[in-house]
C-alpha cells in the first residue's frame, strides 16, 4: 500500500513535473549577468534576450551580479532554484579559465550547469603600439623571443579576458614578457595609445575604433576568418601563428536539473534570435562572431566547456 | 572656427527638436529629483535609470542619461547644502561653507550660487569641449603612470591640509582611506587581501557602500539622537537671488573655479574629483579672511560648485574623442552607448556627428533646464525635505537601502554599509572628518595601480618618479605645500582657521 501510495505520488509528480514544463514559461525569467552592465557580456545578454523573450512570450529580466571575475553571479546561478526560471549568460572566463584562476572556486563549469547554447563571441586581437618594431605578426613574434620580459604587455587585471589571452599567446611563443596589470581595458588602452605599455591583447570591441583611427597597430585576429568589421586585419593563420585560435565567447546556461524540455524551449528561442535579421545585425555590427548551425546545440556547448577547461588550466597553471 | 560654429549649429538642430528637448527636460527632472534624495548620487542615479532608456533612439538615450547625469549632480548639492550630505565624492566641499549658510537663513542664495555657478562652468565648458575636445586630448595622453601617482600624493596633500581640524586626524583618515582601497584582490598576483574570507570583499569595498554608509546613515544616527538638532533646514530659506554683493563676491570663484574644474575634469582617471577640493582651497588661499571659510563664505560654495559642474562636463572629453571612461559615472555612459550600438571612440565624432555635436550642445540645454527647473522648484525640494524626520528617514534608508542592494544584487553590500553608518557614526563622535578618509580611499585603489605600474615599467627604480619632469613638478608642489603646512606659524594660523 506505501508503495502503491508512493508510486502514485511520484507519477503526479512525474505529471506535474512535466505539465510544468509544458506551460514554461508561466512567469518571467531572471538572466544572471556575472559582469556589470554595458560590458561586452552584457550587451550580448541584452541584444539576445531581448528576441528570446518575444519568442517566448515572457520577459526576460537581466540581473547584473558583479565580482570576482563573473565567479560570484556564475556561483549564485549554480545555486539558484533548478526550475527553467533562473538562468545565465557565461562566458570564456566563468566557464573556461576560472577553475585554474580561483583555487576556492564553488561550482564546477560542467558538473553545476546545464548547457544551453552559444549566443555568441567575440574576436580576439593582437594589438600592439604605433611605435612598436615589427612590420607584421612574424616580426612581432621574432621580437618577443629575441627580447623576452624588456616587451611590457598590459593586460586588464587577473581573471579578465585580455590576461587569459594574453597568457595563452605567450606560452605558444614560447617567452615571457612583463606583464603590467590595470583595472580594466580602458585604462590599459589610453597607456597603449600613449606608448607606455608595449602590446595585448583585447575583444575586438574594446579595440575596433583605435584600429580604425590608426592610434594603435593589430598584428592579427584570432578568428578562422577575417571580421567584416576589420577587413584588413589578417587572421593568425594567414600571418604564420594558426596555433592562436581564440575568442571570448559568451553562452547561456541553465543550473543543473533543469528539466530538459525547458532547456530545449530555451536552446530553441535561442536559435532563432540568432537567425534573426536585426539580431544579427546588431551583434555583428559590435564585432561579434555568431556561432554556425552545429554549434547551436546544448550537447555541443557541453563538449566545448569540457575543451575550454581542459585548454585554459594547464596554462593558467604554469603562469602563476 | 567656422568649423566650431557649423559643428554647434548641427548639435543645436539635433538637440532642439522636440522630442529631444522633452528627453533632455525629463533627464533633468528625474535626475533632480533623485539626486535629491541624501546618499543617492548620480551613479547610482544612472544605475537605477539606465534600463527606462533602453526603448529610444541612441541620440535621444544618450541626451536623457546626460541629462540625469546634470541633474543628479545638482541635486546632489541641494541635499549637501539642506541636509549636510555630499550625495558624491565631487559634493564633499559644497558641505563645509554651503550648508553653515543653510543654517544662517541663507539656504536660497546658496543654492542660488551653485546654480548660477553651475550655468556658467556648464556654457564655458560645452565650448571648451567643442574647441578643444582634440587637442586637449592628446595632452591628457601624455600622462603615463608616474605622473597619475605624483598627481594623486599632490592631491591628497591639498586634501589633508585642507581638512578642518587636526592636521594629524586629516593624515589618519587619509591612510585609513588607503588602507580600506587595498581591499580585495590583488591586481598582479589575483590573491586575496584584507578580505577575510568575504567573499563580497573580493573586489573591495564599494565606493558607494562606504559614502553612504559613513555620510548617510552616520547622518541619519546622529539626527536620531537628538532630533531636535536636526540638520535640515526648518526657517527661511532666503531670497534665491544672491545679493549685488554676493555676486561680486562670487564673479571669480566661478571663473576660477570653472577652469581649474575643466582642466582636471580632462584628465583620465577621475580628475574631475580634484576639481572642488583644488577651487576651494584656491579661493581660501586668496581671500582676505580666510577665517569666514567654514562659516558661510558664498565663494566657499561659488567656486566648487563651479568646478565641479566644469569638469562633470569636461570629463566626457576622454569618453567622447577617444571612447575612455575617466570614472564610473562615464563607464556608465559607455554601457549606454554599446547598447545601442555605438562603439565610443574618435570615430564618433566623424561617423555620427549629429550624436556627438546633439550631445555636446544638449549638455548646455541641459544646465539651462536646470537653472529653470530649479530655482522655482527649490521651494519644493526644500518641502521636501521638511517632511518630518520620523516619516522621512525611514524612507531614506529605503531608498539607499535600495540603491545600494542594485548596484550589485548583493544583500552583503547593505549590511556593511550599516557597519559603515555605525563606524561613521563614532567618527563624528570623536571628531574626525569623514571627507579626507573618502577621498583617501577613492584615489587610493588608482594610487595603487598607477604606482605599480610605474615601478613595474621602470623596472623597480624610484627614480622614475622624479626622472620625469611633469611628475618631478607634481611630487614638489606636494613636497612644498607639506612644508608650507607645517611651519609653525603657519600651523598655528591654519589651526585657528580650521577648527571649530
Amino acid at each position: 500500500m506505501k508503495i502503491l501510495a508512493k508510486l502514485a505520488f511520484a507519477a503526479a509528480a512525474l505529471v506535474a513535473g512535466s505539465a510544468a514544463a509544458q506551460t514554461y514559461p508561466a512567469k518571467p525569467i531572471t538572466m544572471i549577468v556575472p559582469f556589470a552592465a554595458g560590458g561586452p557580456t552584457d550587451v550580448v545578454a541584452r541584444i539576445v534576450t531581448e528576441h528570446m523573450s518575444r519568442t517566448l512570450g515572457q520577459q526576460i529580466v537581466i540581473e547584473n551580479v558583479g565580482g570576482a571575475g563573473g565567479t560570484t553571479g556564475t556561483t549564485r546561478a549554480s545555486q539558484a532554484g533548478n526550475d527553467g526560471y533562473t538562468i545565465m549568460m557565461g562566458h570564456m572566463g566563468t566557464h573556461g579559465a576560472a577553475p585554474a584562476l580561483y583555487p576556492n572556486l564553488k561550482y564546477d563549469p560542467s558538473k553545476d550547469f546545464e548547457p544551453v547554447g552559444l549566443a555568441a563571441g567575440t574576436p580576439i586581437l593582437i594589438v600592439a603600439k604605433k611605435a612598436f618594431p615589427a612590420q607584421d605578426l612574424k616580426g612581432f613574434v621574432d621580437y618577443l623571443k629575441a627580447n623576452g620580459d624588456k616587451v611590457n604587455q598590459a593586460h586588464a587585471g587577473v581573471g579578465s579576458v585580455s590576461h587569459s589571452t594574453g597568457i595563452l599567446l605567450t606560452s605558444q611563443v614560447g617567452t615571457k614578457t612583463t606583464q603590467v596589470p590595470y583595472t580594466g581595458t580602458g585604462p590599459a588602452l589610453n597607456d597603449l595609445v600613449s606608448g607606455q605599455v608595449d602590446f595585448m591583447t583585447d575583444q575586438i570591441v574594446n579595440v575596433a575604433e583605435q584600429i580604425r583611427a590608426g592610434t594603435i597597430r593589430a598584428y592579427a585576429i584570432a578568428t578562422p576568418s577575417r571580421s567584416p568589421a576589420l577587413p584588413d586585419v589578417p587572421t593568425t593563420k594567414e600571418a604564420g601563428l594558426p596555433q592562436y585560435e581564440v575568442s571570448a565567447w559568451n553562452a547561456i546556461f541553465a543550473p543543473k536539473g533543469t528539466p530538459a524540455e525547458v532547456v530545449t524551449k530555451l536552446n530553441d528561442a535561442l536559435v532563432k534570435a540568432l537567425a534573426d535579421e536585426g539580431t544579427r545585425k546588431r551583434l555583428l555590427d559590435l564585432g561579434a562572431v555568431l556561432p554556425e548551425k552545429n554549434e547551436q546545440t546544448s550537447a555541443w556547448l557541453g563538449d566545448f566547456v569540457a575543451k575550454e577547461v581542459a585548454r585554459w588550466t594547464p596554462v593558467l597553471k604554469a603562469a602563476k | 572656427m567656422d568649423s566650431i560654429i557649423s559643428n554647434l549649429a548641427l548639435g543645436f538642430s539635433t538637440a532642439l527638436t522636440f522630442q529631444n528637448l522633452a528627453l533632455c527636460f525629463v533627464g533633468c527632472l528625474i535626475g533632480t529629483l533623485i539626486g535629491v534624495l541624501p546618499g543617492v548620487g548620480p551613479i547610482a542615479t544612472i544605475a537605477m535609470l539606465l534600463p527606462i532608456t533602453f526603448g529610444l533612439d541612441p541620440t535621444g538615450a544618450l541626451i536623457m542619461l546626460a541629462g540625469i547625469y546634470y541633474g543628479a549632480q545638482y541635486g546632489g548639492s541641494t541635499t549637501a547644502i539642506l541636509v549636510n550630505i555630499p550625495g558624491e565624492a565631487t559634493s564633499v566641499v559644497t558641505v563645509l561653507d554651503g550648508h553653515e549658510m543653510a543654517k544662517q537663513g541663507r539656504a536660497g542664495a546658496a543654492l542660488g550660487i551653485a546654480a548660477i555657478g553651475s550655468f556658467i562652468a556648464g556654457t564655458v565648458s560645452t565650448l571648451v569641449i567643442a574647441a578643444l575636445g582634440l587637442p586637449l586630448t592628446k595632452l591628457a595622453q601624455l600622462f603615463g603612470p608616474a605622473e597619475y601617482f605624483s598627481l594623486m600624493i599632490m592631491g591628497l596633500v591639498f586634501a589633508m591640509v585642507l581638512a578642518r581640524g587636526s592636521l594629524l586626524r586629516a593624515f589618519a583618515m587619509i591612510v585609513l582611506g588607503l588602507v580600506l582601497s587595498t581591499i580585495g584582490t590583488d591586481l598582479e598576483t589575483g590573491e586575496e587581501r584584507l578580505t577575510f574570507g568575504i567573499e563580497r570583499l573580493s573586489d573591495g569595498l564599494e565606493f558607494v557602500v562606504l559614502a553612504m554608509g559613513v555620510f548617510g546613515f552616520a547622518e541619519i544616527i546622529r539626527n536620531l539622537e537628538n532630533p531636535e538638532a536636526r540638520d535640515v533646514v526648518r526657517g527661511s530659506i532666503g531670497p534665491l537671488l544672491p545679493t549685488r554683493e554676493e555676486f561680486r563676491q562670487s564673479a571669480m570663484p566661478i571663473a576660477r573655479g570653472t577652469f581649474l574644474g575643466a582642466l582636471l575634469g580632462i584628465l583620465p582617471g577621475n580628475g574631475a574629483v580634484l576639481g572642488p577640493f583644488a577651487s576651494y582651497s584656491v579661493e581660501k588661499k586668496l581671500a582676505k579672511d580666510p577665517r569666514r571659510f567654514g562659516r558661510g563664505a558664498i565663494e566657499g560654495v561659488a567656486g566648487p560648485e563651479a568646478a565641479n559642474n566644469a569638469g562633470a562636463q569636461t570629463a566626457f572629453i576622454p569618453l567622447l574623442t577617444l571612447g575612455i571612461p575617466p570614472n564610473a559615472v562615464m563607464a556608465l555612459m559607455v554601457g549606454a552607448m554599446t547598447i545601442h550600438g555605438i562603439i565610443p571612440g574618435p570615430q564618433v565624432m566623424t561617423k555620427a556627428p549629429s550624436l556627438f555635436w546633439g550631445m555636446v550642445a544638449s549638455m548646455w540645454i541641459g544646465n539651462l533646464m536646470l537653472l529653470i527647473i530649479n530655482l522655482p522648484m527649490v521651494g519644493l525640494w526644500v518641502r521636501l525635505l521638511k517632511v518630518p524626520y520620523r516619516l522621512l528617514f525611514p524612507a531614506i534608508l529605503l531608498f539607499c537601502c535600495i540603491g545600494i542592494y542594485s548596484i550589485n544584487s548583493s544583500e552583503t553590500d547593505v549590511i556593511f554599509t550599516a557597519v559603515f553608518g555605525l563606524f561613521g557614526y563614532a567618527l563624528l563622535k570623536f571628531g574626525f572628518e569623514p571627507a579626507p578618509l573618502l577621498l583617501g580611499f577613492v584615489l587610493g585603489k588608482l594610487m595603487e595601480e598607477k604606482l605599480r605600474q610605474a615601478l613595474i615599467l621602470s623596472r623597480g627604480s624610484f627614480m622614475t618618479f622624479v626622472e620625469r619632469p611633469v611628475s618631478l613638478g607634481l611630487l614638489v608642489v606636494a613636497a612644498v605645500l607639506i612644508v608650507v603646512a607645517l611651519l609653525p606659524a603657519i600651523r598655528k594660523s591654519r589651526d585657528e582657521v580650521f577648527t571649530e
